[in-house]
C-alpha cells in the first residue's frame, strides 16, 4: 500500500494498476514504452473522474485499432467484430485502472469516489481543468501505444 | 448445484459478458444467465423471474448496486437469493457497506475466473 503523501511513488503504482488490469482481464502483458509515443492516431479517450481526498481525472488513450484489440481480448471475439463494444471495453479498462490505483493508495479506497466512465472518440478536442499535477505513463499493447494519465486537481 | 439461473447486473455490456464467461468457466452449473444494466432493471427482472444467484456492480446509473441490494430485501420473489458484489470499489469501507446492505460476497475488479469461483461457490453451497 502506497502512502498518500508520497506522490513520487504514484507513477509506479499507476503503472502496476494498469498492468494488473491488462494481465487479469485481457490475459495480455502490457510493456512500458521506452520513449513517449507520438500522440497522432490516439483517437479514443476514456475518462473516469475522481472526487474526495483525491480530485482529478484518470484517462486512457489509444487508437481505434488498439481499442478493438482490447475488446477482442476481453470478449473473445475477432477485433473486426468488436464494433461499438470497443468503447465500452476501453471505458471499463479505465474504470478498473482508476479503482485499482486508488485501492493501492493508503486512505484513498474509502476517501475517493469514482464516476462512471466517459469515452470520447476523435482527437481534436481540448480539456480545460484546474490541474495541479499530471502523472502520465506510456505503454505498448500489442505494439501499439496506450497512454494513461492522472490529472490531479488537489 | 445444477441448473442455476444467474442475474448479472452491470452497466457495461462487456463486463456482463466477462462475468458470464467467468461463471461458466468456473463450472458452477450455470444453466441460464439474465442481464440487467442497473439496479432498477435488476429489481424488475427478479420480480418477473426466479433467480438463484445475483452478481452486481456498485457504480451504476439510475440505481446503484448498494441501493439495489437494500431494495431486494423487500422483494418476495427474491428472498434468500444471494448477491455477490463485483466492483472496482474495493476498499474495506465499501465491503462493509455492501455486506451490511445484504450482499453475501465481494469480488474486486480486476478479477480472474478462479476468484469468481472462490467467492461464488461457498455462497451457492450455503443457499442449498
Amino acid at each position: 500500500m502506497t502512502s498518500p503523501g508520497s506522490r513520487d511513488c504514484w507513477i509506479p503504482t499507476l503503472q502496476l494498476a494498469m498492468q494488473e488490469v491488462f494481465e487479469l482481464m485481457l490475459a495480455s502483458p502490457l510493456e512500458l514504452a521506452t520513449e513517449p509515443p507520438p500522440e497522432e492516431g490516439l483517437d479514443i479517450t476514456s475518462m473516469v473522474g475522481l472526487a474526495g481526498q483525491l480530485c482529478g481525472i484518470l484517462s486512457v488513450r489509444c487508437s481505434a485499432k488498439s481499442a478493438a484489440q482490447m475488446a477482442s481480448r476481453m470478449l473473445g471475439v475477432d477485433p473486426e467484430k468488436a464494433g461499438p463494444e470497443m468503447w465500452d471495453a476501453v471505458g471499463e479498462i479505465c474504470n478498473m485502472v482508476a479503482g485499482n490505483f486508488k485501492n493501492k493508495i493508503n486512505g484513498l479506497g474509502d476517501g475517493c469516489m469514482l464516476s462512471v466512465p466517459t469515452v470520447i472518440t476523435g482527437a481534436d478536442y481540448n480539456v480545460h481543468s484546474m490541474v495541479n499535477d499530471n502523472l502520465q505513463t506510456a505503454f505498448l499493447f500489442q505494439g501499439e501505444p496506450v497512454l494513461v494519465s492522472l490529472e490531479i486537481h488537489n | 448445484m445444477d441448473n442455476i439461473r444467474a442475474l448479472i447486473v452491470d452497466d457495461s455490456s462487456v463486463m456482463r459478458k466477462i462475468v458470464e464467461r467467468s461463471l461458466r468457466q468456473a463450472g458452477l452449473g450455470i444453466a441460464q444467465v439474465l442481464e440487467a444494466g442497473n439496479g432498477a432493471e435488476a429489481l424488475a427482472a427478479v420480480q418477473e423471474h426466479k433467480v438463484d444467484l445475483i452478481l452486481c456492480d456498485i457504480n451504476m446509473p439510475v440505481m446503484d448496486g448498494l441501493e439495489f441490494v437494500q431494495q431486494l430485501a423487500g422483494v418476495e420473489n427474491a428472498k434468500g437469493v444471494p448477491v455477490v458484489m463485483i466492483t472496482t470499489e474495493g476498499s474495506e469501507g465499501h465491503v462493509v457497506q455492501a455486506l451490511s446492505a445484504g450482499a453475501r460476497g465481494y469480488i474486486r475488479k480486476p478479477f480472474t475466473s478462479d476468484q469468481v469461483k472462490e467467492h461464488v461457490l461457498p455462497v451457492l453451497a450455503d443457499k442449498q
